[in-house]
C-alpha cells in the first residue's frame, strides 16, 4: 500500500467516524468535536486531491470559525443545549428517516456497484489548485460571484446580529421611580452657597 | 483493484456516505444544534465530490471555485442558523425543533 493510499484510508476513516459521532452524540460538544474531525479529514483529502488552497481555506473557515461559533453557542446555552427530549412528531420523523435511508442506500448501491469502470487520476499539472491559480481565477472569470459573496456575507452578519440581539435592553436602562439622579454636586442656587452640600462618601 | 485513493469512485463513494449520514442526522435528530451540524456535514460532502471531479479535469479549476463559494455560503448559513437558534431558545427555552410550531396553531 503506497503512502497516498494509506493517507486516503486514514482521512476517510476519520471523516466517517467523525460524521457518525456528529449525528449520534447526545452531548452537542462531542458532536462538534466529531464535526471537527470530519472537517480535518476532508482538508487532508483536499491535499491529496491537489487542492492546497481549498485545504487551507477549509481549515481557516471551518475549523477556525464555524466550529468555534458552534462551541460558543453550546457554551452559551449551557446544559439546555443537550436536552432535546422526546419529540412530538415521532411518526413523521421515522418516515423521513426511513425514506432518506432508502434513497441513500439506493444512491450508494448505484455509486458502488454500477459505476462504469474506474476513473484513474492522471498526474496533475504543478499549478493545479495552488493559491496563484485559484486566486487568479477568482479575480478573473469569478469576479462577479466573488463580489456577490462578499455582499452576502455582510448581509448575513448584519441579519445574524439583528436576529440574535436581546430584546429586553430597555428594561435594564430604566431606573426605579421616585429616585432622581443628581448630576451636579455643587449648590444649585446662590442662597445655598453658604451651606455646601455634603459629598457622598466614596465607595 | 485499483490503488486506494487514486480513483475517482473512492472519493465519490466516501462523499455520498458522508452526505447520507448528514441527511439522516438532519431528519432524525430533533436537537437544532445537531441538525445545523448535519447541514455542515452535507455541505462538506458536496465539496469533496466537487473537488474530486475537478481532479479528473486537470485543465480547469471550476470545481474548486464552486467549492470556495460553497464554503463562503456555509459560513454565512452557520451564522444565521445559530442566530435563529438563539432566538428560538429565548422564546421557548429549548433547542428542540419540534417546539418551533407557532405557525401551526
Amino acid at each position: 500500500m503506497s503512502a497516498g493510499s494509506l493517507f486516503f484510508a486514514v482521512c476517510g476513516l476519520v471523516c466517517l467516524v467523525g460524521a457518525l459521532f456528529t449525528v449520534l452524540a447526545q452531548n452537542p460538544i462531542r458532536g462538534a468535536m466529531g464535526l471537527l474531525a470530519t472537517i480535518l479529514g476532508i482538508a487532508g483529502l483536499f491535499m491529496e486531491l491537489h487542492a492546497q488552497f481549498l485545504a487551507a481555506i477549509q481549515l481557516i473557515v471551518y475549523a477556525g470559525a464555524v466550529i468555534v461559533l458552534f462551541v460558543f453557542v453550546i457554551m452559551l446555552l449551557g446544559p439546555d443545549a443537550g436536552s432535546a427530549g422526546p419529540g412530538k412528531a415521532r411518526a413523521s420523523r421515522w418516515f423521513g428517516g426511513g425514506l432518506a435511508a432508502l434513497l441513500s442506500g439506493a444512491a450508494l448501491y448505484l455509486v458502488g456497484a454500477h459505476s462504469t469502470g474506474a476513473t484513474v487520476f492522471l498526474p496533475a499539472r504543478p499549478e493545479h489548485g495552488t493559491v496563484e491559480a485559484v486566486g487568479g481565477m477568482l479575480f478573473g472569470k469569478g469576479l462577479v460571484p466573488f463580489e456577490l459573496a462578499t455582499a452576502l456575507l455582510i448581509v448575513a452578519v448584519v441579519g445574524a446580529i439583528a436576529v440574535a440581539r436581546s430584546q429586553n435592553k430597555k428594561k435594564s436602562v430604566e431606573k426605579p421611580e421616585g429616585e432622581t439622579r443628581r448630576m451636579f454636586v455643587g449648590p444649585l442656587h446662590p442662597r445655598d452657597a453658604g451651606h455646601p452640600i455634603e459629598k457622598e462618601p466614596a465607595k | 483493484m485499483n490503488a486506494l485513493g487514486h480513483v475517482l469512485e473512492h472519493y465519490v463513494l466516501l462523499s455520498s456516505l458522508i452526505f447520507s449520514i448528514g441527511a439522516l442526522g438532519f431528519l432524525v435528530r430533533r436537537n437544532t444544534l445537531v441538525q445545523l451540524m448535519s447541514i455542515e456535514l452535507m455541505l462538506n460532502a458536496v465539496n469533496l465530490a466537487l473537488v474530486a471531479y475537478n481532479r479528473v479535469h486537470g485543465d480547469n479549476m471550476d470545481g474548486q471555485m464552486f467549492a470556495f463559494f460553497i464554503i463562503a455560503i456555509a459560513a454565512a448559513e452557520a451564522a444565521v442558523g445559530l442566530a435563529i437558534l438563539l432566538s428560538l431558545y429565548r422564546l421557548r427555552s429549548t433547542v428542540n425543533s419540534d417546539e418551533a410550531d407557532t405557525l401551526r396553531h
